[in-house]
């Protein structure tokens, strides 16, 4: 059995993938680089993850597959699953050696189970953008937390750059306690050093701009409003928009 | 904003709330530099109500005052009901807020008719001119055009909107003059037809003059009430093809009637909302757009209502027997998506997968095909014994049939209200 140990970026699975060719040895098993290597281990490889090696294995995807293809890979990385990184190596590996196009065949097991797994991180970066909200500081800056199943923040930036281009804002993962700030020019990645008091997701009121609770008041009468009660169905809506969101609501908060 | 608005704002969404015509697709824009906001292309839901409805739009009217009487509507002049305005600022600044603060896509505004549909169209149109060029606002943007609207009004409301719609409300013409003696066909196929002719002639200008305006780009789209008046789902399903028929219509929506004014006697007595009839509709006019069927496939002279206890696809299998099974390894993309349980998806899977191998029941599962259903209809090598010719239609038919709710069970009564194009 052969181990590759790795640290658990992208990159390093990349220039994983770099080193198996130039070894000519294939992993069977993936570990981080903290993980206790088990008794049996048999031979083991240590990647040492390297930008240059791991950019040339994603151009070559590129230039193998469809960009849609790649953001697949994308996709799945951030899906964060155990395994995940497993399949992804195999998968790559596959890519590379395939000639007839057998990536697009459904019937595989390993490519059904990519497919799941992208579909399953794409419905949550929609949810992020659909059920998000942005509350306004007093300095004029929107604060976006969000607390997704799998790390999809990065995938709706370009959606909020395109939409909310005129205002400034801090969109925040509070599960995994990063974000990216907006200055109406570009956004870029952050980390909080002080990060204690935005967890909960909701701005305090002495920071709030002057207005922000009585919209959120006003949303949430109106979608309350709206509801026909002829027609109850709280499942359905449960169905509808998970209720893990619903934190940062305020038609269902406060 | 004040307390003054917000109260304002539940008044008119308590009477905005039975339109259902809610989706925002139909149009991709990106941001443009210097404005706010984009459009998505594909509906984005922001929120979901209890009763499970998507909100996608700030749906509202301007004002629920109205001088007509139409027996099926709540804002009738005969209700008492509180009644309320917004001014144009109320309703932009409202728009742009909650747009900023990622609640909504963007605007739905209806209204009732005050002095006379004109004026009322007037300040319909005026909000979204206001919208896009004082606030430079590059959201969606859907209007109703008022019945009776004059042709330059609906023009001008086109230059500013992504969608337009008029609603049909009742299928036939008769029907719709005995509950609405205010409204006629012309009333609201005249300004139907002034929409589908601002399109065509905003797309012909285009092609010439890339930079021509463009003219509700996302289309028009209408709404019928189902179950106030006596048409049947064949009667209904005619007219949705007629009004598909017509280049500009992207979308027929369907209202289960509620009885909001139970003293009016032309109206039937229904303690509850056709809900089953309705989705069985939506279900129909799924088949129609996206799998190729007629309507006068899915309800014909035999049975000219809809089957509530099984899907219009399913009872058009049952009643053409003759053309299956079909074999998923050979037929056409067109043929397979007749197969009960195999949707557009799994079709497709089928034929990009087919030349890597057989396909079987196996592969057919992961595909997403719902071998439950499907497996009466087809043949793939293994399994021929049990199809429909060897069962019986009646069979066939029991097993399948939608069972009441239990308790434990998600209700699914809903689940295919789609909001995409
Ligand atoms: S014109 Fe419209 S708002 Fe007025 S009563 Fe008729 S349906 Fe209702």
């Amino acid at each position: 059995m052969i181990t590759f140990r790795y640290d658990k970026t992208l990159d390093g699975l990349l220039t994983a993938v770099f080193d198996a060719y130039s070894r000519r040895t294939f992993p069977d098993v993936l570990l981080g680089t903290d993980d206790d290597v088990p008794l049996f281990a048999g031979e083991i490889h240590t990647v040492m993850s390297d930008t240059e090696k791991s950019t040339r294995v994603w151009n070559g995807l590129e230039r193998k597959a469809s960009q849609g293809f790649c953001d697949m890979l994308l996709h799945v990385w951030l899906s964060e699953l155990p395994g995940a990184d497993e399949l992804l190596l195999k998968y790559i590996v596959k890519t590379f050696a395939d000639v007839a196009g057998a990536t697009m065949n459904h019937a595989d097991d390993d490519v059904r189970r990519i497919r799941q797994i992208a579909l399953k991180v794409s419905r949550e970066r929609l949810h992020v953008i659909q059920f998000v909200r942005f509350q306004k500081a007093a300095d004029g800056i929107y604060f976006a937390p969000a607390a997704p199943l799998y790390n999809v923040l990065p995938l709706t930036i370009p959606h909020f750059c395109d939409r909310f281009a005129d205002q400034m804002w801090l969109a925040y993962d509070i599960r995994r306690r990063y974000g990216y700030f907006y200055d109406m020019k570009k956004a870029v990645e952050v980390t909080l050093e002080n990060d204690e008091n935005l967890l909960d997701g909701k701005l305090d009121e002495s920071i709030m701009a002057e207005d922000e609770k009585l919209f959120q008041q006003a949303w949430k009468d109106y979608t309350k409003a709206l509801t026909i009660k002829e027609r109850l169905n709280p499942r359905l809506q449960r169905q509808n928009m998970p209720a893990r969101f619903w934190k940062y609501m305020p038609e269902k908060n406060r | 904003m004040t307390e003054q608005t917000l109260e304002k704002l539940k008044i008119l969404a308590e009477s905005a709330k039975y339109d259902v015509s809610c989706a925002s697709s139909g149009v991709s824009r990106k941001n443009r530099p210097g404005t706010i906001g984009s459009a998505a292309g594909w509906g984005i839901c922001h929120s979901f109500t209890e009763d499970g409805r998507c909100v996608a739009l700030l749906k509202i009217m301007l004002t629920n005052h109205c001088i007509y009487d139409c027996a099926y509507c709540i804002n009738r002049r005969s209700n008492d009901i509180p009644r309320a305005t917004l001014s144009v600022t109320e309703v932009t600044d409202m728009t742009i807020e909650f747009y900023r603060r990622n609640y909504i896509e963007g605007l739905f505004l209806s209204s009732g008719v005050v002095r006379n549909p004109d004026y009322t169209m007037e300040r319909i149109a005026r909000i979204a001119k206001d919208l896009r060029n004082v606030h430079h606002y590059n959201g969606y943007i859907h209007l109703k055009s008022i019945p009776g609207a004059s042709r330059e009004l609906v023009n001008e409301a086109g230059l500013y909107a992504d969608r337009l719609s008029v609603n049909v409300e009742i299928p036939t013409e008769a029907n719709l003059r005995m509950l609405a003696p205010e409204k006629d066909y012309q009333s609201i196929y005249k300004p139907m037809f002034y929409i589908q002719e601002g399109v065509m002639a905003s797309a012909d200008e285009r092609k010439r003059f890339r930079h021509a305006p463009r003219f509700a780009p996302a289309g028009q789209s209408t709404q019928m009430i189902v179950g106030a008046t006596n048409e049947n789902d064949k009667d209904i399903l005619r007219l949705a093809t007629t009004l598909y028929q017509r280049p500009s219509m992207k979308r027929v929506y369907y209202s289960g009637y509620i009885h909001v004014n139970s003293y009016d006697n032309r109206l039937p007595a229904l303690n509850q909302s056709p809900l089953k009839r309705e989705n069985r509709l939506y279900q129909a006019d799924w088949l129609m757009r996206f799998y190729g069927f007629r309507f006068d496939e899915i309800a014909d002279d035999s049975s000219p209502n809809l089957d509530l206890e099984i899907d219009p696809k399913l009872a058009w299998a049952l009643r053409h027997p003759e053309v299956f099974p079909v074999d998923v390894n050979k037929a056409d993309y067109a043929l397979l998506l007749r197969v009960p349980g195999i949707g557009v998806k799994s079709a497709q899977l089928i034929v990009s997968s087919r030349k890597f191998g057989r396909i079987t029941s196996d592969t057919l599962t992961k595909m997403g095909a719902v071998m439950k259903k499907a497996k009466y209809f087809i043949v793939c090598g293994e399994l021929s014994a049990h199809t429909i010719h060897e069962t019986g239609e009646e069979f066939v038919r029991r097993v399948l049939t939608d069972k009441k709710p239990s308790k434990k069970m998600p209700d699914k009564r809903q689940l295919t209200l789609n909001f995409t194009d």
